[in-house]
């Protein structure tokens, strides 16, 4: 069984003719010990699905599809369950983490408190895991007594790993843990959370609009456009030769440094990803799309096998036979 | 008003045959460091030169000192040593003189939603360049402005005029921005992380506005960023930068191709998706207040605590001595290991 398994899930905000489809059927797993990223561009609907996953969204949001952890289905979970799965099943790491810490408290309580509430360990207990955690995180123990602002922006991100790892948790969802830092700070964070991944066997889900950096920490990629996963795949494949063509134009608008192809020559895709309230007809992408058919803006299209490795895409082009449901198929 | 620039135009336009258009010499930039600790050092002693038609990537982490950098480069701040030279003149620091002068210079700054006033309209935006150096209003206006918004990829402009910032999406608001720098036809542009707040498939299209403004108009760019991969794509020649110093400096090419200093190699070493075994320094930065003795960067680097440096003898020196400041011009890496390593043909190989 997976660890994590999202079947048909979308979400809703608003209600009437003015309801946003944020996301709109995506099917994924996860299996522990495994790492998936899932990337897009500004109002794909990755955060979203990321806020989903732990039912943490604003009560505008309608939720409807399966989200199965450890094969019990989180949106049907009654509030005390939930209550109990948030933290010690899954935790989340938000993008941010200036904003994510409480400002008027030292980080040693932060990362204490959920082990207070949710494991009901005594204060002494608490104290100690923190400190254990804090090492864990490649902070040294003393700096318990810190307070946020004391620390830099690597430092706070590793406090907010280090909370989210208080409870042991089996999932962890990271929306774009290393977004506004340095690459040197970036590396050194993503070190730390492939190390965590892989010995402490967890499962994660990595959101970030970088391609490149999803490309090198994850197992399998998959690509959000619109509300829907649009490609699939092993993360280095839909990196290096992505089927669909925007997963093309987002992978080569990832600079190679050294490589000649992109010297002097950036490379986008002209105009904007869509409003999620006026989506286009057809398949989403059709308007930017520099391989569009006639087709394109009437027939929308289902992912399909588009090689090894459970590799999938959306895309007309994708000679492969639609598939149904989530891909499933470890490589 | 006349443009500087005709429509249409072929090939870089020249102020000047020889000579940079802006020139920093011994450039020092100092605060006083806080509850009377030690003085901070921002800008620590830079040579740097930027041609007409040329366009400088200055590279570097948070706090290493290239926005200070940049802001002094633009008169926003007053050197504490060294000086600012502007197609061979220094600057003046009077008002007047730094007018006249940021109307040739122009500054693009990060976060087009933060440099926008969300209750003016994009023509408001884009014109008031124009009357803050007193350019009459009337059809001379409406061209400069239409002709600004065009260039910067806006068109029909006239479509532009009345929206608000609110109703763009992220990416037209930066060539907004921008089409406001463009408005008053500057010969040089500092862009500070001019895309760093894009979605990835709207920064390649900023980007390549950015080189098509070169090639078109001419226009000068320092670009100050911390992403490599920006100065690989649009840049003909890099700065790296560490804390307050310019460290490696060259074309693009050969300090992104072939990079000497340590720092320049670990950064080029954890750029994702790369492939190649990374080098991830460990600790932050130091604090510009506290810069390490000798080379500011021994401290971190790889070469010395591997003993690298020590089996080519220049351990000692690491620690004791201070690398030249690098001249403007040129390619050079401020680095005792990379000099001894220069003058041993394949000595280069161990690090």
């Amino acid at each position: 069984m997976s660890l994590l398994e999202i079947r048909g899930l979308r979400v809703t905000y608003g209600r009437g003719p003015s309801a946003v489809p944020a996301v709109r059927g995506v099917d994924l797993t996860l299996a522990a010990g495994t790492t998936l990223g899932i990337a897009g561009e500004s109002g794909c609907g990755k955060s979203t699905l990321a806020l989903a996953l732990l039912r943490l969204l604003p009560s505008s949001a309608r939720l409807a599809g399966t989200v199965l952890l450890d094969g019990e289905d989180v949106l049907g979970m009654r509030w005390g369950r939930l209550r109990t799965v948030r933290w010690a099943g899954a935790s989340i790491v938000f993008q941010g983490a200036m904003h994510s810490l409480n400002a008027v408290h030292r980080i040693g309580d932060q990362i204490a408190e959920p082990l207070l509430v949710h494991r009901r360990e005594t204060a002494a207990g608490a104290r100690r895991r923190a400190a254990e955690l804090l090492e864990q995180v490649g902070l040294p123990a003393s700096r318990a007594g810190a307070y946020p602002h004391e620390l830099s922006g690597g430092q706070r991100q590793r406090v907010m790993i280090a909370m989210a790892l208080a409870c042991a948790p089996r999932l962890i969802v990271a929306d774009e843990p290393t977004t506004a830092l340095d690459v040197m700070i970036q590396a050194q964070i993503l070190r730390l959370i492939e190390r965590l991944v892989a010995e402490q066997g967890i499962g994660l889900v990595l959101i970030s609009h970088d391609l490149a950096v999803l490309a090198d920490t994850c197992d399998r990629l998959a690509v959000m456009y619109a509300g829907r996963v649009v490609e699939e795949g092993p993360a280095r494949t839909v990196y290096d030769a992505a089927a669909h063509p925007y997963g093309r134009a987002l992978s080569a608008a990832f600079p190679r440094v050294g490589d000649p192809a992109s010297r002097r020559a950036p490379r986008g895709l002209p105009g904007d990803p869509p409003d999620p309230a006026a989506l286009p007809d057809g398949c989403t992408f059709h308007p930017r799309c520099p391989v569009a058919l006639a087709g394109c803006a009437e027939e929308d299209q289902p992912l399909r096998a588009a090689g090894p490795g459970a590799h999938l895409a959306a895309c007309v082009h994708v000679a492969g036979a639609p598939v149904d449901g989530p891909a499933g198929g470890r490589p | 008003m006349t443009g500087a620039y005709a429509e249409g135009a072929a090939g870089p336009r020249k102020t000047e045959a020889s000579g940079p258009l802006l020139a920093a010499t011994g450039l020092r930039v100092t605060f006083p460091g806080r509850r009377g600790g030690p003085e901070v050092r921002a800008v620590d002693g830079v040579e740097l030169a930027i041609g007409t038609g040329e366009i400088v990537a200055l590279v570097g982490e948070s706090g290493c000192g290239k926005s200070t950098l940049a802001r002094a480069l633009l008169g926003l701040l007053t050197p504490s040593a060294g000086s600012v030279a502007f197609a061979g003149e220094p600057l003046a620091y009077r008002a007047r003189a730094l007018r006249a002068y940021r109307r040739r210079v122009q500054l693009v700054l990060q976060d087009p939603s933060g440099s926008l006033n969300p209750r003016h309209t994009v023509y408001d935006a884009v014109a008031e360049g124009l009357r803050v150096h007193g350019v009459p209003g009337g059809r001379d206006e409406r061209t400069a402005v239409a002709r600004a918004l065009a260039r910067a990829g806006l068109r029909p402009p006239e479509r532009f005029f009345g929206r608000y910032p609110h109703e763009l999406s992220g990416g037209q608001r930066q060539r907004v921005v921008i089409a406001g720098a463009l408005v008053l036809e500057p010969e040089l542009i500092v862009a500070d992380e001019p895309v760093a707040s894009l979605d990835a498939s709207v920064r390649g299209e900023i980007l390549a506005l950015l080189l098509r403004l070169r090639d078109e108009l001419g226009l000068a760019a320092l670009v100050v960023t911390h992403d490599l991969g920006l100065a690989w794509n649009i840049a003909d020649r890099v700065a790296v930068m560490y804390l307050g110093r310019i460290v490696e400096t060259g074309t693009v090419e050969e300090v992104l191709s072939a990079p000497r200093h340590p720092y320049t190699r670990a950064l080029l070493s954890v750029l994702p998706g790369g492939g190649a075994e990374p080098v991830v320094l460990t600790g932050e930065p130091p604090d510009p207040a506290r810069v390490p003795d000798g080379c500011r960067f021994h401290v971190r680097c790889p070469v010395l605590a591997s003993g690298e440096a020590e089996r080519a003898g220049v351990a000692d020196a690491c620690r004791t001595r201070d690398p030249a400041v690098l001249p403007a011009h040129g390619r050079d890496a401020a680095c005792h290991w990379a000099a001894a390593a220069g003058r041993e043909p394949d000595g280069r190989d161990g690090g």
